[in-house]
């Protein structure tokens, strides 16, 4: 799989030194957040409504896939991505409504549906693996510069404005809306949530569908951005590192958006050595959105078991 | 606002087979303050649910403010100002004080002003029976402080007649008397109308204005206060069965050291220190009381004793003997430990009672041979200690689970002490929630282990059952010991001090 792939070379004719490396992996934490800053945002609602949905994966395949072919099909990227939070949502819907039966464990449910999410995907990828999708406009805010590395860095997705302002809107809604104090209070003690009369299964529902949803944005824009097409390696993991950072962001979503900037650039580092023309070790560099992973998780994990900031009955049913 | 006076009269409510009320009555004028009492399933919850709206009647009839109600809907007992403070607490424990407040109130704004939420919430505080810090989260406060939030989140709902579910189980005793005393004068200021349910006959003589005895679903009885006393509840409570006297204590000289525990540190859930080099010895033929409120690391060393928890630094000895938490070392020092919530810490559930008083011998002739189990002989040597103990129902075959609490703790107290010799026997708050009878036959069963020599070591919440038992207390502060005195020494004032860690560590 390729980590690389939608955190690639930034397009540009100059040639790279130093601070071009600098300007590229800054370029890429912004570009190569967007699936993390939507995932990461969507299983922090979902987490925070006491849901662990792993199948994350699955929903940002599905995501990508279903904007990619609408996208081409209706010519409009606005119907992809309109499309591919609706088919996000369908797989919350499926992976809340599993985990509401008797015995279904949450974590088995969502390696169900990261297998059941990728290969619907795939399957219905099949017949997308030439073409190129309409794209998203970009937003360029790079005018001023007579460099086109700057430039082209510059131009920018609406989904990353997007992406951002939905941290700071789910930071309000947990702290300042009823909704927001239904989500917490379902997902850190249901019994006292129902004892003050909140539908803690409608919540978590809710919750779920809405997280999903998100995802799926996220993967929208893996294929409906630069170079825009679809191909089945085309997420690298990256559903799965969301999930992994909200952990690492401490169920905080202004926390997620730092994190989720954190492994874009990350993610960016090895295609921005490459193209300075380091060529020797940038496999190496590739990988590091991986080992950030496996570093942020030994770090913040616990050998003792408590993680603080995590909500109450996180992944039980009750 | 006065509140409505409740008028229950002949109710019944049956769950399947059993019948939890059988024509029970309860009159609480308005501002009274009213004891509920009985002994385990008497049916004390299972009325206040009725008259809460919980449970539905399935027959009777219930009055308040004088009109007929025909229950079974919470929101509309709430609407008529009835409120409920459980057992267990139902405020979410990351959220503020002030964030649990404003949940709990009825439609909240979609978008909340924090700034106007605050001032309706101060303007409540200033005429409310206890102070709190809003911005404080829950899972932070002791849990006197949970009880008194629980109790005005009920106020603040605007509750007029108050429930209150055995609250001062997990108080010290000055917050108990804090939270009775505002209560009680709330309710003679006609505010407010209490319904207590207790086990504690101090609570009712002290707080109380009007009785009301529950026994098998039925009333035995109201009595005003002042003209009734503890012996006549008590016999209310039992009806003709007569109580078990008290086991007599013999009075010996001081045994030798048997149990020595040094500096032990051990980390808790969360990866801190609870317990800062903890250190204390038990003798032989004695009851050492180890007073505390939860949360100071009991259960911890609780859970070191029995394996369940590994510590840092120091260690423990028996008979000097160093003790590790390995089933044969336990066989061979004689250690036994009565854990709270036996139901988790001390029995597999699933597995039959005959089986679950088997764990600790199961690998041993005469149950195990040649490497075999042999299942009529854990039969048999269950009925007996089912018989021993009066474990009922009587049913060796019946998974553990499907017994009461206090059945599940007589059958773990029956493996416990019911075959070898015992040098050390650890119980943890063995009594909790356990009715009259229940409690007595166990305090009667651990004063005949310290009869026969045994080294107990008692830890308990309680503090009327330590200053009963004990030879000798220590209380418990924070992981330490910080006070000990011997049982002509005890004063509950004292010890109250200590347990809240008000006073000068020594």
């Amino acid at each position: 799989m390729a980590a690389g792939r939608s955190g690639g070379c930034v397009p540009t004719e100059a040639p790279m030194e130093g601070w071009g490396v600098v300007l590229g992996v800054a370029a890429g934490a912004v570009r190569g957040s967007i699936p993390y800053l939507f995932v990461s945002l969507g299983e922090c609602l979902t987490e925070k409504s006491g849901k662990i949905n792993l199948g994350m994966e699955g929903v940002l395949l599905m995501g990508a896939v279903t904007a990619f072919g609408v996208s081409d099909r209706s010519g409009s990227p606005w119907f992809g991505l309109l499309a591919a939070a609706l088919a996000g949502a369908i797989l919350g819907a499926l992976h809340a409504g599993l985990t509401r039966l008797p015995r279904v464990n949450d974590v088995a449910s969502g390696i169900a549906m990261i297998l059941f999410g990728s290969g619907l995907a795939f399957f219905i990828g099949k017949q997308f693996v030439a073409p190129m999708a309409p794209q998203l406009p970009l937003i360029d805010l790079g005018g001023w510069s007579a460099s086109p590395a700057i430039r082209s860095a510059l131009r920018i997705s609406p989904l990353f404005f997007c992406g951002i302002a939905l941290g700071f809107a789910l930071d309000f809604v947990f702290r300042r809306t009823r909704w927001g104090l239904y989500v917490r209070a379902s997902g850190d003690d249901p019994m006292a949530a129902r004892s003050i009369g909140i539908p803690v299964g409608a919540v978590r529902m809710a919750a779920t569908v809405v997280g999903a949803s998100m995802a799926a944005v996220g993967g929208a824009h893996l294929t409906l951005y630069y170079p825009g097409i679809w191909s089945e390696g085309i997420s690298g993991g990256q559903g799965l590192m969301a999930v992994a950072l909200v952990i690492f962001a401490r169920w905080q979503p202004l926390r997620c958006v730092l994190a989720a900037l954190l492994f874009g650039g990350a993610q960016a580092l090895g295609p921005s050595l490459q193209a300075a023309g380091q060529t020797g070790y940038y496999q190496l560099f590739n990988a590091s959105p991986y080992l950030l992973t496996l570093t942020l998780m030994a770090l913040t994990g616990s050998r003792h078991g408590g993680l603080s900031g995590a909500p109450g009955s996180l992944g039980r049913s009750g | 606002m006065t509140p409505p006076a409740v008028e229950l009269r002949n109710i019944s409510k049956r769950f399947g087979n059993v019948l939890a009320l059988d024509g029970a009555e309860l009159r609480v004028g308005a501002g009274e303050f009213h004891a509920l009492v009985g002994e385990n399933g008497a049916g004390k919850s299972t009325l206040a649910k009725c008259l809460i709206g919980i449970n539905g009647i399935d027959a009777g009839e219930m009055r308040i403010g004088g009109e007929t109600w025909a229950g079974g809907d919470p929101r509309a007992a709430r609407r008529m100002g009835i409120g409920m403070v459980f057992q267990h607490f139902t405020l979410v424990p990351s959220m503020t004080v002030a964030e649990n407040l404003s949940l709990a109130r009825p439609g909240p704004p979609a978008v909340i002003d924090w700034n106007e939420e605050r001032k309706s919430l101060a303007a409540f505080l200033a005429d409310a029976p206890f102070q709190v810090n809003l911005d404080a989260v829950v899972s932070e406060l002791s849990a006197g402080q949970k009880q008194k939030i629980e109790i005005l989140k009920e106020l603040y709902l605007g509750t007029r007649v108050l429930l209150l579910d055995e609250p001062t189980s997990v108080l010290t005793p000055d917050e108990a008397e804090e939270v009775l005393d505002r209560l009680r004068a709330m309710a003679s200021r006609g505010e407010l109308s209490v319904l207590l349910i207790t086990h504690k006959f101090r609570e009712v003589m002290r707080y109380a204005d009007q009785v009301t005895v529950l026994r098998k679903g039925r009333a035995a009885g109201t009595r005003a206060v002042a003209t009734t006393n503890e012996a006549e509840l008590a016999e209310m409570m039992m009806g003709e069965r007569r109580a078990t006297e008290v086991t007599d204590r013999a009075e010996k000289g001081q045994g030798e050291v048997v149990l020595s525990v040094s500096n032990l540190s051990v980390r808790g859930d969360k990866g801190l220190d609870v317990l800062h080099g903890l250190t204390f010895e038990s003798r032989a033929g004695e009851i050492l009381g180890i007073a505390g409120i939860s949360g100071n690391g009991q259960r911890e060393f609780v859970e070191v004793v029995a394996g369940q928890r590994p510590y840092r630094s120091g260690g423990i000895t028996v008979n000097g003997e160093r003790y590790a938490a390995e089933c044969d070392c336990m066989r061979r020092l004689g250690v036994f430990v009565l854990p709270e919530m036996p139901l988790r810490n001390a029995a597999v559930p699933s597995m039959t009672v005959a089986e679950n008083m088997a764990l600790r011998e199961f690998d041993q002739p005469p149950i195990t041979r040649h490497g075999l189990l042999n299942h009529e002989t854990i039969r048999t040597l269950g009925l007996g200690l089912i018989e021993r103990f009066s474990v009922s129902p009587p049913s060796p075959d019946l998974p553990i689970a499907a017994l009461s609490g206090g059945n599940v703790q007589r059958a773990v107290l029956a493996r416990e002490l019911g075959g070898r010799e015992i040098r050390v026997l650890i119980a943890a708050n063995p009594c909790f929630g356990l009715d009259f009878a229940a409690t007595r036959f166990i305090h009667n069963e651990l004063i005949a282990a310290r009869n026969r020599g045994a080294s107990v070591v008692l830890i308990s919440e309680d503090l009327d059952e330590l200053m009963d038992l004990s030879d000798r207390i220590l209380v418990m502060n924070a992981g330490r010991i910080v006070y000990q005195c011997t049982r002509s020494e005890a004063e509950q004032v004292e010890i109250g001090r200590h347990m809240a860690g008000h006073a000068v560590v020594q």
